[in-house]
């Protein structure tokens, strides 16, 4: 048993935080936000020095690195900023479903121009109340050489075609688990994209909604098998869960980091706020979730890289993240008092985005039910 | 010998209803956008003004109705329910400034002063907090020095509600006066109106949410006001402005309830939306008990604060029970908001559906007017005795 990263973790950590430090500027990441505005010029940079799509394989333009090394990356740039974070960290959004299931030819095609800042990818899944998420009323029509898709979907990150789109959709004429993996090409047209309205967090993360009216993609665009798309989104929501708790870790370290440093600034009755009992048991709970939230992620990564199939972790560390960010980010604001409310001191913005990282992707089943499906077994 | 009677008055329901009626009529329709542009809704609080909300628990003589203080709570529960900015503007102007030139104020000061805010005509805005007084409220800088028949006030306050209304017309400040021969500071109550010769509306603050809600900072830079807007006792400024604030912390405790409520009204909605059926509801239990656990929380926040407020009305004291209503209900809302969001999901994220709004919102309140620190620190003081 070793909890210790091995060097190269540590390199890459160490290069993803020294990027973040230099490159998140507090004051553009504060315009990006108002007008909720996907961070271009440092998601290029990091695509640039190869933070992005680290864990494809080399002859994709990846570093043939682990989910773990991606976990690292994501953590920190959510640490240095949650909403540059997110941003950046689902840059690569439903490329995986690709990169796991995809062919050698697929894989070709789409992933490079994700690595290099080419394109970003994107994932349509989410349908009007929609409360389980194996169930789409999106359809896809056989014919001679390829699909046609019919139907709509929501909240889709990166949706707007400006890069490759993976959409899952029911295969028409088959039973509820006969479901198909269609990529949508980049800059397709035919789709009717419509921007997401405005909301409370990962405002810089593009939303959109989309509109598929006889489009057609050619069979080469299958992933995998017919039938096979309930089994690979299984296995990419695993994935993506891991993501997204390594969110929720970065953004509480980030929240916490914040609140750390203005109460050993903040000087109330005459001392230090970091003097106060008050204060200080809060900051010891906080950095306290935060290790146990980090411990679960970094054991739910290492568990996906090595294939083990054990995704209790997977489950536990979500809930545990997203529980932990939100609960550490409003300590924080807390701690700032009256300042934490105001827009400048950028806390406010990291409680924000710590509240999305349990909704997102979340549909139907909860991670409690998981769990509870998993560590209860049948009855 | 009183006994005890969970029940309101006649009066007390007829207030109720009344507030309940406007606020979900005139309030709610109109406080997405009020929230989206920032305007501050003029008409809505002329509205008020004219239904007499302002003035509920002063007297008739002042323009008031007679009423007592646990109407005046449960209006603000009510209006807050439909939106939390106005029930924030009616806990200042009323529970406090008004309040505090009902109890301290000179006959002149009333007439001068109290009338026009009971009316509604104007609204207060209370100046504690500054830069390096916060929570450490008596650590303020500000200063008001006597030159003949005038205050010259030199300093700032921050986090002022209101203050930047068109029709807000005063700012009661706490200001250093003098020094006595100890050394000892002393710190007066001062009325500052906002048309003073050197009195400045500082900046707008961008916060997360609230933008309905008037936040400003204000300056004084040799400000001038005459002798007799001195209120009340010269050698008691700091602990005039508390005694008020006791009364503020019942609003800000019937404030959050109005906001949770509204909350559950919004997890009410969604269980009715996503279960096809009694039967169905009740065979799940994570949301059916989640809901129940957020109506008992309701509840309580609502019986804490109408008994700091019935406590009040008889003139006995209430320190415990303001402070126990403002700590509990407050971080109650925070919860109750954060858990109805998270029910929600992503259709709850969009600007569009309130509870993204709530959410914002609720965890302001646990700041505000004390963070929770400190109504545990006047909590554990006032039990150990």
């Amino acid at each position: 048993m070793d909890f210790d990263l091995n060097e190269e973790q540590i390199d890459i950590q160490k290069a993803a935080r020294e990027f973040a430090q230099g490159e998140f500027d507090p004051d553009q990441a504060l315009d990006l936000e108002r007008n909720a505005q996907f961070p271009l010029s440092i998601w290029k940079k990091a695509c640039k020095l190869g933070f992005i799509g680290l864990h494809f394989p080399k002859k994709y333009g990846g570093q043939d690195l682990g989910l773990l090394e991606n976990v690292l990356v994501i953590e920190e740039f959510c640490r240095r900023h949650s909403g540059v974070g997110m941003a950046l960290g689902l840059s690569d959004f439903g490329s995986e479903m690709i990169l796991r299931f995809g062919n050698d030819d697929q894989k070709r095609k789409h992933l490079p121009q994700i690595v290099i800042g080419e394109s970003t990818s994107s994932l349509a899944y989410i349908e009007k109340d929609q409360t389980n998420e194996f169930f789409f009323k999106t359809i896809a029509t056989r014919d001679d050489h390829g699909y046609v898709i019919n139907g709509n979907k929501l909240f889709v990150v990166n949706g707007t075609l400006s890069g490759p789109m993976v959409v899952l959709c029911q295969l028409n004429g088959s039973g509820p688990e006969e479901q198909v993996a269609l990529i949508v090409e980049k800059n397709s047209q035919g789709p009717i994209v419509s921007l997401t309205g405005s909301r409370v967090g990962m405002r810089m993360v593009p939303m959109v909604s989309i509109t598929f009216n006889d489009l057609w993609v050619s069979q080469k665009n299958l992933i995998g098998d017919e039938g096979c798309g309930q089994f690979q989104f299984t296995n990419f929501l695993n994935e993506m869960r891991i993501e997204a708790a390594a969110m929720g870790v970065g953004i509480a370290q980030g929240a916490f980091d914040l609140a750390l440093t203005y109460s050993k600034q903040r000087m109330q009755f005459c001392k230090k706020i970091a003097s106060f009992e008050a204060i200080r048991n809060r900051l010891a709970d906080m950095a306290t979730q935060i290790e146990m939230a980090k411990l679960l992620t970094y054991k739910a990564a290492w568990d996906f890289d090595r294939n083990t199939g054990n995704v209790l972790f997977t489950y536990m560390a979500k809930m545990a993240s997203a529980e932990t960010a939100f609960e550490v980010a409003d300590d924080a604001l807390h701690i700032f008092g009256g300042y934490g409310y105001i827009v400048e001191n950028q806390i406010e913005h990291f409680y924000r985005d710590a509240r999305m990282v349990n909704i997102f992707g979340e549909l139907g089943r909860t991670q409690k039910n998981l769990i509870a499906d998993k560590v209860i077994g049948k009855i | 010998m009183e006994k005890m009677d969970f029940d309101l008055t006649g009066e007390q329901k007829r207030i109720r209803e009344i507030c309940r009626k406007f606020a979900a009529e005139v309030i709610a329709p109109r406080a997405k956008e009020m929230e989206r542009t920032g305007e501050y809704p003029y008409d809505i609080i002329a509205q008020m003004a004219s239904l007499g909300i302002m003035g509920i628990p002063f007297p008739k003589e002042y323009g008031g109705g007679g009423g007592d203080w646990v109407s005046m709570h449960l209006c603000i529960e009510e209006i807050s329910r439909g939106d939390v900015s106005l029930g924030s503007l009616l806990d200042v102007t009323t529970s406090l400034v008004a309040n505090e030139i009902y109890t301290l104020g000179t006959e002149e000061q009333k007439q001068k002063w109290l009338i026009p805010l009971v009316q509604g005509e104007e609204i207060g805005a209370f100046g504690l907090t500054e830069p390096d007084a916060g929570s450490d409220a008596a650590a303020l800088k500000t200063t008001a020095v006597l030159e003949g028949e005038e205050w010259v006030i030199n300093g700032s306050k921050q986090f002022i509600t209101n203050i930047g209304l068109d029709n807000a017309s005063i700012v009661i400040i706490t200001a250093k006066t003098r020094i006595e021969g100890d050394g000892k500071e002393i710190i007066s109550t001062l009325i500052v109106s906002k048309d003073a010769p050197g009195f400045t509306l500082g900046q707008r603050y961008e916060k997360m949410a609230f933008h309905a809600s008037a936040t400003h900072e204000v300056f004084f830079d040799d400000c001038r006001v005459p002798k007799d807007y001195l209120l009340g006792d010269i050698y008691k400024g700091l602990a005039q402005h508390f005694s008020v604030l006791q009364t503020g912390r019942i609003s800000v405790a019937a404030i959050s309830t109005g906001l949770a409520q509204a909350c559950l009204d919004e997890a009410l909605a969604y269980a009715k939306q996503r279960y096809q059926s009694r039967q169905s509801f009740l065979e799940s239990q994570t949301i059916p008990f989640k809901i129940a656990d957020i109506a008992t929380m309701v509840e309580l926040s609502r019986m804490i604060y109408l008994k700091a407020a019935w406590l009040k009305d008889r003139g006995k004291d209430y320190t415990l029970e303001a402070h126990f209503a403002k700590l509990f209900a407050t971080e109650t809302a925070k919860k109750i908001a954060s858990d109805v969001f998270n029910l929600y999901g992503l259709s709850g994220c969009l600007d569009e559906n309130p509870i993204s709004r709530y959410f914002k919102v609720a965890k302001l309140f646990e700041i505000v007017e004390g963070t929770s620190e400190m109504q545990k620190l006047i909590i554990a003081r006032e039990l150990l005795g």
